[in-house]
């Protein structure tokens, strides 16, 4: 009973991992949309690395889900 | 009723059991599924080349943008002295992508969902990089953990830094990819199990909620392909361009 419950916890305390991935997308929207509201021409040309970097800091937040699913069932 | 969201990864067998000594060989819903994706990528390759028209037709049109597109990110991101790796990369996308695609019609499965599919391409991956960097550039090739400019009294500890960020490179390659198809697919199967558990009446909020996501799954179906991709060609140019 007590490690099922410290595991729930563990897998709760995993999902902090979100916080930095919310952090992160916000981040990368916010300074593409600054920066195309500079310079409204180059905007088209750095929208493949926008949808990049959202990926990569949108899979820090999953990460967090792995290491949440390997507490709860890999133990 | 309860419906267990992991339930749509379960792997089973389709056929009669194969097995090479200690190793199962059968034929499995996730061989099935990777068959189908060959196949389509080769029925849509095999239909646009096969008349070439000036003004092309759709068919044509979709395989010569998926050309032009994998060639102009070799091109960006690894440079000319990556054009050889170009049918590699092409055949790494196309399959990724089609995997995740097909996964998203329903009752269909995800092979990209499984760690061990997505593993055994990065680790491929890695793998290949490294003997390319060693046969490229010899020995020299460690210098790919020596960065240019650092103090010397940094050397010892960006070196170790340097080597697990060169050695955690198949593991993050790979688990992003099966993450996201994992918690796409499972998100989507939560909100599929409230829209029944709230019935008639309050089951169009999760609903119309699901139709979003599933837009945002297609999205990410196609990113993740492409930052498979692209993530190769950075290894790539590593170790082709050493130091640029």
């Amino acid at each position: 009973m007590e490690l099922e419950a410290a595991k729930m916890i563990g897998a709760g305390l995993a999902s902090i991992a979100l916080a930095g991935a919310g952090v992160g997308i916000g981040i990368i929207f916010g300074n593409y949309l600054s920066g195309a509201m500079r310079n409204p021409s180059a905007a088209q040309k750095q929208f493949p690395n926008l949808l990049l970097g959202f990926a990569l800091a949108e899979a820090t937040g999953l990460f967090g889900l792995v290491v949440a699913l390997i507490i709860l069932f890999a133990f | 009723m309860t419906i267990n969201p992991m339930h749509q990864f379960e792997v089973y067998r389709i056929g009669p059991e194969i097995n090479l000594g200690a190793v199962n060989l059968s034929f499995t819903n996730s061989s099935l599924f990777m068959v189908a994706s060959s196949i389509t990528i080769l029925f849509l390759l095999f239909l646009g080349t096969k008349k070439k028209l000036l003004i092309p037709s759709k068919i044509q049109l979709i395989t010569e943008m998926s050309y032009i597109f994998i060639a102009k990110m070799i091109n960006d991101t690894a440079g000319s002295s990556a054009k050889p790796f170009f049918p590699f990369i092409f055949t790494l996308f196309m399959f990724v992508l089609f995997c995740n695609m097909i996964g998203m019609l329903p009752y269909s499965f995800t092979v990209t969902s499984h760690i061990i599919v997505t593993f055994a391409l990065a680790a491929l991956i890695f793998i290949g990089v490294t003997i390319i960097g060693f046969i490229k550039h010899g020995i020299k090739y460690l210098e790919l953990f020596l960065p240019k400019g650092i103090p010397i009294v940094l050397l010892p500890l960006i070196v170790v830094i340097e080597i697990i960020s060169y050695l955690s490179r198949p593991v993050s390659l790979s688990v992003r990819l099966f993450a996201n198809m994992m918690a796409g697919h499972t998100m989507l199967k939560v909100f599929g199990g409230f829209v029944i558990s709230l019935g008639l009446l309050g089951g169009w909020l999760p609903l119309s909620f699901s139709v979003a996501l599933i837009g945002l799954e297609i999205l990410v179906a196609f990113l993740q392909a492409y930052v498979f991709a692209i993530l190769t060609c950075i290894y790539l140019n590593d170790a082709l361009n050493l130091h640029h």
